[in-house]
């Protein structure tokens, strides 16, 4: 393949040009932001069918673009200089509407930025506009979001522009589409239980969730708070660690839960070869229930890793099964406890009749969350409640001990851990949207990193039933981003599956 | 033990949410539904461990951040107040509490 930044630039690919590379072009002023951000936006325009954006401001994004170009004419640009990427919907924006989702958030209008929308500005990324996503972030198939996109009246399924009949995974859907349709070279997501690997996975991009805590959880709507990180998909490992070393960093006066650890520079070990690397393969994740497409792609990515001198290695997470009933608890309890503030008092939706206070906290809620919000508020309230907390809550609390410690006994014996992100490829839109619990035993895989606070990231791996992509799920131990990102890039050096792109875009 | 359709009233209002008759069936039963695989996780014997709340706390100890109780944000009533449902003259209006 010809390298972009080796000849002029037309701008009709600039949608092809994989995050690192234009942000080269920026640099080296062969395209400059405006152009670019025109470009995205007349992108975001003709795909509007797929209902990825709930709110865009063209006046915004070509005003920071404007801004970029300036930095970029002073030689006083950051690492993301004039790059355009868009947020999914949970972050909050000062200059977007924010609304994670939800009807109880219809139109509201944050009087701040996230840290992570800051830091990425710090840095020169031009926003696009904010992406569709489950309610509060709640599912699996971005079937959950409550809010009409842009160009719809209604709320619709976003569909998985691989095969436009299935659901592209959730809960940051959208960012996965917008990324895997070229509509975005980079965007955000929020992973809670498996919301940014998922996705990537079943739309065939990259997507990493940072160790919890590195990445500030300031103006993320809360979800559970104990699981909640922000990380990015693109289309490369590169990309993502570009925009990874760009988020992460600590936030003392915002953030009681970051860490107290210095902006790194995800990148560093990216171009370092495998040789030697031991890869633990958890028996739990090749059981029954993992479909032949998905094994298959999953065991012929193992056996190319050995081809670049990695080692198998086998090793056990015995407690797998478990992760589910455990998230299951603790994510819906924290977010019982998180949703407690929409109460129609201070911000978002309040019920138009009702008789007293209490009555219009009732109608309020009732009104503006969705089934699935109900459900998880109703699990969360019902654990939390006096005489259950012991043998709930603080029993899953316990468990999550156990799985954390299962993973530090794994990592004795190997360097990272893969097996497959999820059991199937992407289902059809509607096939479990009435059955909540078939969609939560499909978090099976990405559920035990996301309780033990581990770093994971999902790297496109070949193709399944209905042509849809399968994903590798890579976990690396706390706070080994940097090794997780080279191994995966090492992978997309020899292999071309990052590069596909799905037809008609 | 499947929850009852009193749990179900119970827990609402615990949630202060507001449950139509046909929701509340449908609840009950996806619920119950839940809990059935919830049930294997309660046999598990987890004496002596304790809970871990902050993920990395599982490898390091982790004291929750603590600031000085100051002022640190400026005072940003009209953009704190502008998705307000119903504000008056700076403060946020709620239907009358006490007679």
């Amino acid at each position: 393949m010809t390298k972009a930044t080796d000849r002029a630039l037309s701008i009709t690919e600039l949608h092809d040009l994989e995050l690192v590379a234009l942000a080269a072009c920026l640099r080296e002023r062969k395209v400059s932001a405006i152009e670019t951000a025109r470009h995205f936006l007349a992108r975001a325009h003709q795909h509007e069918a797929l209902g990825v954006y709930l709110d865009r401001n063209e006046t915004v994004t070509l005003a920071q673009a404007s801004a970029a170009d300036q930095r970029l004419a002073r030689g006083s640009a950051g690492t993301l200089e004039g790059v355009p990427i868009a947020h999914k919907d949970i972050f909050a924006t000062k200059d977007f509407v924010t609304t994670a989702g939800s009807q109880m958030l219809h139109g509201y209008r944050s009087p701040f930025d996230a840290t992570v929308v800051a830091r990425l500005a710090a840095q020169g990324a031009v926003t696009l506009g904010k992406l569709n996503c489950d309610e509060f972030a709640m599912g699996s198939a971005n079937e959950n979001s409550a809010v009409a996109p842009l160009g719809h009246t209604r709320p619709v399924p976003v569909p998985n522009p691989w095969n436009m009949a299935h659901i592209p995974g959730g809960s940051s859907g959208a960012s996965a589409v917008a990324v895997a349709a070229r509509l975005a070279p980079g965007t955000t997501g929020t992973d809670t239980g498996g919301s940014i690997r998922q996705p990537a996975s079943f739309c065939g991009v990259t997507g990493i969730k940072p160790t919890y805590g590195r990445a500030s959880r300031y103006g993320m709507v809360a979800f559970a708070s104990s699981l909640d990180q922000a990380g990015p998909m693109a289309r490369t490992a590169g990309d993502c660690a570009l925009l990874l070393s760009a988020m992460c960093g600590p936030d003392p006066d915002r953030d009681s839960t970051s860490l107290d650890m210095e902006p790194e520079d995800f990148s560093r070990l990216l171009e370092q070869p495998l040789a030697g690397l031991r890869i633990g393969v958890p028996r739990e994740f090749f059981g029954a229930g993992v479909s032949t497409d998905v094994a298959r792609a999953v065991d012929a990515a193992l056996a190319q890793f050995e081809q670049l001198g990695a080692r198998r290695v086998p090793v056990s997470l015995p407690r797998t099964e478990l992760a589910i009933p455990v998230y299951y608890i603790i994510a819906p309890a924290e977010a019982s406890s998180n949703l407690s503030r929409f109460d129609g008092v201070r911000f978002g939706h309040r019920a138009a009749q009702f008789s007293g206070l209490a009555d219009m906290y009732r109608k309020t809620r009732a009104e503006g969350f969705g089934d699935e919000v109900k459900r998880r508020i109703m699990i969360g309230t019902y654990v939390l409640s006096h005489g259950y907390y012991d043998a709930y809550y603080l029993q899953a609390q316990k468990i999550r001990r156990m799985l954390a410690d299962d993973f530090q006994q794994a990592f004795r014996q190997c360097d990272v851990i893969a097996g497959p992100v999820a059991p199937t490829v992407a289902w059809k839109i509607g096939e479990k949207s009435a059955d909540p619990v078939a969609n939560y035993l499909a978090d099976i895989f990405t559920l035990p990193a996301s309780l033990a606070g581990l770093p994971g990231m999902s790297v496109p791996v070949g193709f399944g039933e209905g042509g849809l992509p399968v994903g590798l799920q890579l976990i690396g131990n706390y706070f080994q981003e940097a090794q997780l990102l080279q191994t995966a890039h090492q992978f997309q050096l020899a292999t071309d599956y990052h590069r596909l792109k799905p037809q008609g875009f | 033990m499947p929850l009852s359709s009193s749990d179900i009233s119970r827990i609402a209002a615990l949630a202060r949410l507001e449950l139509g008759a046909i929701e509340s069936e449908r609840m009950l039963t996806q619920l119950n539904g839940f809990f059935d695989i919830v049930e294997k996780m309660r046999a598990v014997n987890t004496t002596g461990v304790e809970p871990l709340a902050h993920p990395v706390a599982s490898i390091r100890d982790i004291a929750l951040r603590l600031r000085e109780d100051v002022v640190s944000e400026p005072d940003d009533r009209a953009a704190n107040q502008r998705s307000a449902p119903a504000t008056g003259n700076g403060l946020f209006l709620v239907p009358r509490v006490i007679e």
